[in-house]
C-alpha cells in the first residue's frame, strides 16, 4: 500500500502551490519573530541568483542532489523506500578521490572518466548490498540503507581523520586531487563544473530506461502493484537488485562529481545528509527524472540563498529548513493546496491515484 | 572478555537504550493502528527543546518532561491531521515533520530557529534543572545487578513500566485488539462499527507523547541543556527498531536494547583498544544489518500500514 503511494507521487501543480504556500507561512513566522520577511526573501533570492558567483553556488549545491535524486527516483518507481543516498554519495566521493590521487599522470579526460567510473562502481556496490539483502534475505531496505548510511560516514571519517587517506595526522583531509582529474569550472571562478552536464544526461538515461525498456517497465509495474507484478511473472527479486544498484551508481556519481568538480580534495565532514535531501527531492518531483532536476535546483537555491540571507540579514539559515519542511508538508497535505489552488479539484478522493483506488 | 563483568558497561547500555526504545514503543502503536511514522527524529527534537524551556521557566524538570510530552503530541498532531484528514502520503508527511523540526541540512529546522529566537547564541540556561537519578531501595543492595538497575535516570523506570503497559495494552485489552484490527483492515473494522479514525489518532498521539519523553530524556535527563541536532539520528534508529522488532512493543524494546548494548560496547572498545575509533563506531550499524540478514525472519508489517482510509459518510 505504502509502496503504491511512493510510486505515484503528486501532481506538479500541487508542488508549485506548496512552494508558494510555504513561502507565505514562513514569511508569517519571520514576521512573528520580528524579522522583515521581504528583506529576508530579497536577500535569499539575490544570494541564490543575482551574480554569476551566486548562480554557480546554487548550481553546485543542486548538482549532487540532482544525481542522487534521479537515482532515488528509480527506486521509488520500484516501490522501494531507499534512504541510502548518503552512503552511495560518500563511497562515490571516496572512490573518485582514491582514483584521482592514485593515477596522477594520466591524460585528463581519461583520468576523469576513470575516477567517475570508480565512483559509480563504489556507489553501485552500496546499492547492490541492500538490494540483495532485500531480495534474498528479506531485510527491510529502509533499515539496511539507513544503517549503511551511518556506517559509511564513519568509514569516511576513519579514512580521513588521521587514517589511510589523510594527507597528514593534523589535517582531516585527503591529498589534493591532481589537475588531470579535476573537472574544469563551467562558470570560471565559481563552484560549478562541467559535471553539471551529467545531470540532464542522467535524467535522460533514466527516463529512457524506465519508459522504453522492458526492465524499466517491469520496475514501474512492480512499484504500482507488487502482487500484480509477481502474478505477471516479473522477476521481482532481480528487479529489486537492479533498481537499487542503478540508484547506487547514480548516487556514487553524485559524490564523484562533487569531489572532482567542486571540492578538489576530500574533507572529513563532506557528507551533507544527501540521503534525506535526495529522498525528499525525488518525492517532490513525483519520481520524474526531469522533475528531480527542477526540485534539486530549488533546493540548491534555498541552500545558497539561505547562507547569503544569514550573512546579510542575520536571519538564521535554520529558516531554510522551515521553508523546506513546509514545502514538503504542503505537498504531502495536498488537499490544502488543492483547496487553495484549484477549488474544482478539491473534491474527495482527488489525492488518490487509480492504482490506489484499485487497491482500496 | 573481562570487561563484560564491568557493571558500568551494562548500566551504560541501558541508559543508551532508553531514548531509542521510548520512541520505538510509541511508534509501534502508531504503526499498529496503520499510520506509518518515520517522524520520530523530529518529534524527539522538539520534545528535547521544549523540555528545557519548560524546565528552565518552571524550575521543575518533571514539569519540563510534561512539556516535552505535550510538544511531542502537538507535533505528531501535524502528522495525524495530514495523514488522517488530508489523506496525505504518510512517508512524505513524516519526512516533512522531520525537515520542519530538525532540518534536512543540519541547521536545526524550526527547533534551531526557536533556540536562537528564545535564547540567542549563548545556548539554553545553565540553571536548567535536571531529572533526578533514582536509587531503588532493595535492588540497590544486590551485587552487580544493583549497580546496573539502580541509580539510573528516573525516566528509565518510567520507561520500564511503560514497556510492560504497552505490551499489555496492545495484546491483552479490548482497546489493543481494536487498534490492531484497524491497522490490519480498517474497512472491516469500520464495518464492525469501530471508530477507525479515532483509534488511529490515539496511535499517532501515543507516538508523539513517547517521542517527546525520549527527547526529554536526552535534554534534561542525561544533561540539562539542549543543543542543535541533539537527537542525532536516534529517531531513525528507533524506526529501524520498530521494523526489525516486527512491529511489537517488546520486539522494539529488544532491538533497541541490542543497539544500546552494541553502542556501549563500542564506547568500551574505544577506551580499551587501539582499534581506530571510527571503525569501532561503524560496528553497531553494520552488526544490525548482519543480525537482520542472518536472522532472516520474515517480519510482517500491519497489512494496512500507510493505507488511506476514507470513513463512511
Amino acid at each position: 500500500m505504502i509502496q503504491s503511494q511512493i510510486a505515484t507521487g503528486v501532481p506538479w501543480q500541487r508542488t508549485v502551490g506548496a512552494v508558494v504556500l510555504a513561502i507565505i507561512v514562513s514569511g508569517v513566522v519571520l514576521a512573528v519573530a520580528h524579522m522583515n520577511p521581504f528583506q529576508a526573501y530579497g536577500a535569499l533570492v539575490s544570494g541564490a541568483f543575482f551574480t554569476p558567483l551566486a548562480i554557480g553556488t546554487t548550481l553546485a549545491d543542486a548538482l549532487p542532489l540532482m544525481l542522487v535524486g534521479v537515482g532515488v527516483a528509480i527506486t521509488f518507481q520500484a516501490g522501494l523506500v531507499n534512504i541510502g543516498g548518503e552512503a552511495q554519495y560518500v563511497v562515490g566521493s571516496i572512490a573518485a578521490a582514491l582514483v584521482g590521487i592514485a593515477f596522477a599522470h594520466m591524460a585528463g579526460p581519461l583520468h576523469i572518466a576513470l575516477a567517475l567510473l570508480a565512483a559509480m562502481v563504489a556507489g553501485a556496490i552500496l546499492g547492490l548490498v541492500p538490494g540483495v539483502l532485500k531480495a534474498y534475505f528479506s531485510v527491510n531496505e529502509i533499515v539496511s540503507t539507513l544503517m549503511l548510511s551511518y556506517a559509511s560516514v564513519y568509514f569516511a571519517n576513519y579514512l580521513l581523520q588521521a587514517g589511510p587517506m589523510s594527507v597528514s595526522p593534523y589535517l582531516q583531509q585527503s591529498a589534493n586531487i591532481p589537475a588531470s582529474a579535476i573537472i574544469p569550472a563551467l562558470i570560471p571562478g565559481t563552484q560549478i563544473s562541467w559535471g553539471l552536464l551529467l545531470a540532464p544526461a542522467a535524467a535522460l538515461g533514466v527516463a529512457w530506461f524506465l519508459r522504453q525498456t522492458r526492465t524499466g517497465f517491469s520496475i514501474r509495474m512492480m512499484g504500482q502493484n507488487l502482487s500484480a507484478a509477481r502474478y505477471a511473472g516479473a522477476p521481482v527479486g532481480i528487479l529489486t537488485v537492479v533498481a537499487l544498484t542503478l540508484a547506487g551508481a547514480l548516487g556514487g556519481l553524485g559524490g564523484g562529481v562533487e569531489v572532482l568538480g567542486n571540492f578538489h580534495v576530500l574533507y572529513d565532514s563532506f557528507a551533507d545528509n544527501y540521503g534525506f535531501d535526495a529522498f525528499v527531492v525525488a518525492l517532490m518531483a513525483r519520481n520524474n527524472p526531469w522533475g528531480v532536476l527542477l526540485v534539486a535546483l530549488l533546493f540548491g537555491a534555498l541552500e545558497s540563498g539561505g547562507s547569503a540571507m544569514q550573512a546579510s540579514t542575520g536571519v538564521t539559515a535554520a529558516m531554510i529548513d522551515v521553508v523546506e519542511g513546509l514545502i514538503i508538508f504542503f505537498i504531502a497535505a495536498d488537499r490544502i493546496v488543492a483547496w487553495a489552488t484549484d477549488r474544482r479539484r478539491a473534491r474527495a478522493g482527488s489525492g488518490t491515484s487509480p492504482a490506489e483506488e484499485v487497491q482500496a | 572478555m573481562s570487561f563484560l563483568a564491568n557493571p558500568d558497561l551494562w548500566a551504560n547500555a541501558l541508559a543508551l537504550t532508553v531514548p531509542i526504545a521510548l520512541a520505538a514503543l510509541g511508534a509501534t502503536f502508531c504503526e499498529r493502528g496503520g499510520v506509518v511514522n518515520i517522524a520520530m527524529e523530529g518529534l524527539m527534537e522538539i520534545g528535547a527543546f521544549v523540555a528545557v524551556v519548560v524546565a528552565a521557566v518552571t524550575g521543575n524538570a518533571w514539569i519540563g518532561t510534561l512539556g516535552a510530552v505535550a510538544a511531542g503530541m502537538a507535533a505528531s498532531a501535524l502528522l495525524g491531521w495530514t495523514a488522517l484528514h488530508m489523506k496525505s502520503n504518510q512517508v512524505i508527511t513524516g519526512m516533512a515533520v522531520n525537515a520542519l523540526f530538525t532540518g534536512l541540512t543540519g541547521a536545526g529546522g524550526l527547533t534551531g530557529f526557536l533556540l536562537v529566537a528564545v535564547y540567542g547564541m549563548q545556548g539554553t540556561p545553565t540553571s536548567t534543572p535536571q531529572l533526578p537519578l533514582w536509587h531503588i531501595p532493595v535492588v540497590n543492595g544486590i551485587p552487580f545487578l544493583g549497580q546496573i538497575l539502580s541509580g539510573q535516570i528516573s525516566l528509565f523506570y518510567v520507561f520500564v513500566v511503560l514497556a510492560v503497559v504497552a505490551h499489555f495494552a496492545l495484546y491483552r485489552t479490548r482497546w489493543g485488539l481494536r487498534l490492531r484490527s484497524v491497522g490490519e483492515n480498517p474497512w472491516a473494522a469500520d464495518a464492525l462499527g469501530l471508530r477507525v479514525r479515532a483509534l488511529k489518532w490515539q496511535g499517532v498521539l501515543i507516538s508523539g507523547a513517547m517521542s517527546g519523553l525520549a527527547g526529554a530524556y536526552l535534554s534534561i535527563g542525561t544533561l540539562n541543556l539542549y543543543n542543535t541536532d541533539m537527537v542525532a539520528g536516534r529517531g531513525f534508529i528507533a524506526l529501524a527498531a520498530v521494523i526489525v522488532g516486527g512491529w511489537t512493543p517488546l520486539g522494539a524494546v529488544g532491538v533497541s536494547l541490542l543497539f544500546g548494548v552494541l553502542t556501549a560496547l563500542t564506547y568500551q572498545l574505544q577506551a580499551t583498544t587501539s582499534l581506530p575509533q571510527n571503525l569501532v563506531l561503524m560496528a553497531p550499524y553494520l552488526l544490525t544489518v548482519i543480525v537482520l540478514a542472518v536472522a532472516a525472519r520474515r517480519v510482517r508489517a500491519p497489512a494496512a500500514d500507510g493505507a488511506v482510509f476514507e470513513p463512511r459518510q
